[in-house]
């Protein structure tokens, strides 16, 4: 399989080992040299050789070529979250690319392999992608490519609404609902004196009342679903009127859903890890003299941070190293907290040398979110030089507008929760009693731009059949949005 | 391989969003503006697949840099080198679409017929190509689906071929190989003048849509020729040649003589493009205002007897402006009924664009 040279192969012996040597720990590695368009063709398919087949990757793979082609960009690596982990490297970069992208590519592999997110998912999802291009490719074969092409367009535009989380929670089997508990557990008043038992609890009377309970109990009407569902795609997929094929359809994006969602969870703590050993390895281990100026300036190439845009390699190395550091020295815990001098806190060294031992602890339990929220400090915040920005409707521009740090974590917690998608969940199947489907927004201070929610509602109504509607906020007044397949309708609430 | 499979369902994608809406491509100038050497940028919206998702322009987002709170931010956004497999780029799909793409498209929505070249079709390209089909020849180029019919005739000939187990096995006879076969193709050369009426009474907007055509008008040309030549000519009372950008730009006022510029472009014709080996097909915007009546016979004089017998075709577009008269129009219909190579085409509004370029193109002359 690996094709390496017999040079880059002796490199790659030598990074494996390093590697190794640094405590990083990972599924076997196989690296592939491919052409450009060959790395094109497979960052089009999100990384996998096969998917099935649409229009959309075609779409990417366009756009990939171009910016290629007129020297806009250029892909180095691209490893998937697979065991074993294959990497690919571009024919033609430089040798000294070729060494740092295989020196990221442990660190991705070990985040991949040790980071508690990636954990539910499917390490043999390369078979996984390939049986799903394959079912599709029957559907397409038997039921039309074009009603297929449209369905699978239908779902994607649906793909986001899924339940993070869901994967990490396992639910044991689903407890069984005996309805309302009993006053008492044998449903009786309490007797003092026993020769009153009968008079204050008549069997007759309690056999009554329980009947009457689950007479109730089962003559209740309860909603589906009866809590809130953030898995809107696992819903349809049970309660749509949909015949088995666009079933299997939908779970085919649902799956694939899932598997890229750790990524999404993950991008700066993935990014910023494997930077941050790429620049390690490199500089104590790998590298010669002659290369450290080409090293810098494709180091510092991908970290740099246009004014607004966000680089996840540059917050995510910078944070790692100022996580290393502090727990290096000791600037943690209440002492440090409290302590409000900053002559003593620019000072501050215990020596404790724990900065190593933390920073792998951190790279097996958080996420992204979990990851800005503990180690995000007003101190890295000024000394990055983040701000948020925001649009200028008057200038037309987007502008600076605070670099208070309380704001600052905000905004990014923000971005970062859901991906900075809106929160949906489904609400009611049976909304106005008409089995019309009524989903919520979690509103958060920004609305959803309503052209493309129109265009999704279409989609949504589509699968369900039925109308169906959102409750949101539109022109800050809380409304709800129906589509009945010709119509919209708004209502405030 | 899978990919190919899909760009090419993009590319069909976008082309039926292209015809779905052509009727708007045709009347917006903002496309051609983004032309480029051989493609067309074209803004496609809604290809894109629609999600729940939160207006860009309210969310902002954290930056890094310089500046104090309400300075701008410069620079764009740039997602950086991302990480594939990740969430999808968000972005207003610009698809680039090549020129003859386009004409395509145009042709296939008009329905317009290829154009004859006319003329003596002068042989001038000759191309090789494999479709010839020889008892000899090396096995890669064996040719299965032949080799198997010949195979088929000899048994079905000798009577072995039994249709209950339709078992073929083909001898050495039976082969086919393919072969080199001449392509000889006619090669015709074509040019268009183009004239314009640039007195006062022709306005921005009837200069938009003689632009819009002319734009239409080369594409299809383009299609149909190779080396196709554009020339320009504007005229008030006078006439004079220019080039493109001119041609578009420039406003006079002024009384209108189209004899001058019919004159011009016979000189051109006369001097540079012999009838026998171009074909030729001067294309005249106007309001139709001509300064007198004598100068409009002069005109209905050279069309009789220089211009028909020898373009293929002449195209006479009256672009209706509320000064113009458009008297022009009438004219030529009333002195030259039924000449086959001469177009009539009133435009009276952008709307009307497409109509006429199926009027002047229309006739596959």
């Amino acid at each position: 399989m690996a094709n390496l040279t017999p040079e880059l192969e002796k490199e790659r012996v030598k990074i494996l080992k390093a590697a190794q040597e640094a405590g990083l720990d990972f599924y076997e590695t196989i690296f592939e040299i491919v052409t450009y368009d060959q790395l094109n063709q497979i960052a089009s398919y999100g990384g996998f050789p096969v998917r099935y087949p649409h229009w959309r990757f075609g779409m990417d793979y366009e756009q990939l070529s171009k910016s290629y082609e007129y020297g806009l960009s250029k892909i180095y690596e691209l490893v998937i979250n697979t065991d074993p982990c294959y990497a690919y490297l571009m024919e033609g970069n430089e040798f000294i690319d070729q060494k740092l992208v295989m020196a990221h590519v442990y660190g991705h592999c070990d985040f991949f392999k040790n980071n508690a997110w990636f954990g539910p998912t499917n390490r043999k999802m390369m078979d996984q992608m390939a049986n799903h291009a394959t079912r599709i490719r029957r559907y397409m074969d038997r039921y039309g490519v074009e009603t297929v092409e449209d369905f699978i367009d239908v779902c994607l535009s649906l793909e986001n609404l899924i339940d993070r989380h869901a994967p990490y929670v396992t639910k044991s089997n689903e407890p069984k609902d005996h309805g309302p508990a009993p006053v008492s557990p044998d449903g009786k008043l309490k007797v003092h004196k026993s020769y009153m038992e009968k008079y204050i609890n008549p069997p007759e009377f309690l056999k009554e009342q329980e009947e009457r309970r689950a007479e109730e109990f089962r003559n209740q009407v309860r909603g589906i679903p009866e809590n809130p569902e953030r898995d809107v795609l696992k819903f349809l997929m049970e309660y749509a009127p949909l015949s088995s094929w666009q079933q299997d359809v939908l779970s085919i994006i649902r799956a694939e859903a899932y598997y890229f969602a750790p990524q999404g969870m993950t991008k700066i703590m993935n990014e910023g890890w494997a930077s941050y050993w790429h620049s390690k390895l490199m500089t104590e281990k790998i590298m010669n003299d002659s290369e450290i100026i080409d090293f810098a300036d494709r180091h510092s190439g991908t970290m740099a941070m246009a004014p607004n845009g966000f680089n996840p390699y540059k917050i995510g190395i910078e944070l790692f190293r100022n996580i290393e550091q502090r727990w290096n020295k000791g600037q943690f815990g209440r002492e440090w907290t409290e302590c409000s001098r900053l002559d003593e806190k620019k000072a501050w060294d215990k020596k404790l040398g724990l900065g190593r031992e933390k920073i792998f602890e951190v790279r097996k339990h958080y996420n992204d979110v979990t990851f800005i929220d503990e180690f995000l400090t007003e101190e890295f915040c000024i000394e990055n030089k983040l701000f948020v920005y925001k649009f200028n409707q008057r200038t037309n521009e987007y502008e600076v507008d605070t670099r208070d740090f309380p704001l600052i974590k905000k905004k990014l917690l923000f971005q970062l929760t859901n991906f900075g998608q809106p929160i949906i969940s489904v609400l009611d199947a049976n909304h106005n009693n008409r089995g019309e489907l009524l989903l919520g927004h979690l509103f958060e201070g920004i609305e959803m731009q309503p052209d493309y929610m129109r265009a999704t509602m279409q989609n949504l109504q589509k699968i369900w059949g039925r109308p169906v509607h959102v409750a949101t906020v539109q022109d800050k007044e809380r409304t709800i949005i129906g589509f009945d397949g010709k119509e919209y309708t708004s209502v405030a609430i | 391989m899978g990919i190919r499979e899909d760009h090419n369902r993009f590319r069909e994608i976008v082309k039926g969003r292209i015809k779905k809406n052509f009727k708007k491509y045709v009347t917006q100038g903002e496309m051609i503006g983004r032309r480029e050497k051989e493609f067309v940028k074209i803004p496609i919206p809604s290809i894109d697949l629609p999600r729940f998702k939160y207006g860009p322009k309210q969310s902002g987002g954290v930056g890094q840099g310089q500046g104090q709170p309400g300075d701008a931010v410069d620079g764009e956004q740039q997602p950086g080198q991302g990480q594939a497999g990740d969430s999808p780029g968000e972005h207003v799909l610009e698809a680039d679409v090549t020129i003859e793409e386009l004409a395509d498209i145009l042709g296939e929505q008009l329905e317009l017929p290829r154009i004859e070249p006319r003329g003596n079709k002068k042989v001038d390209s000759i191309s090789n190509k494999y479709t010839g089909r020889a008892p000899v020849g090396p096995e890669n180029l064996r040719h299965f689906k032949s080799s198997y019919k010949e195979a088929l005739k000899r048994s079905i000939a000798s009577g072995t071929y039994d249709p209950l187990n339709p078992m073929v096995v083909p001898i050495k006879r039976d082969m086919r190989y393919r072969t080199i076969r001449k392509v000889t193709k006619p090669m015709a050369n074509a040019v268009v003048i183009y004239m314009m009426d640039v007195s006062g009474s022709m306005g921005e907007e009837q200069k938009e849509i003689v632009r819009l055509e002319s734009f239409w008008i080369n594409a299809w040309l383009q299609r149909n020729y190779k080396g196709l030549e554009t020339r320009f000519i504007i005229h008030d009372a006078a006439a004079k040649e220019v080039d493109e950008k001119t041609f578009f730009s420039t406003s006079e006022s002024g009384g209108t003589l189209i004899s001058s510029a019919y004159k011009l472009c016979q000189k051109i014709i006369e001097s540079e493009y012999n009838p026998n080996e171009w074909n030729i097909y001067p294309f005249h915007f106007s309001d139709g205002d001509n300064w007198s009546g004598e100068d409009t016979k002069l005109c209905i004089q050279l069309l009789k007897d220089y211009f028909i017998p020898r373009v293929n075709q002449f195209s006479y577009g009256q672009v209706e402006s509320k000064y113009g008269s458009g008297q022009f129009l009438k004219d030529l219909e009333k002195s030259l009924p039924g000449e086959e190579s001469l177009v009539i085409s009133r435009i009276e509004n952008k709307d009307k664009i497409v109509d006429s370029i199926k009027d002047f193109l229309g006739k596959g002359r």
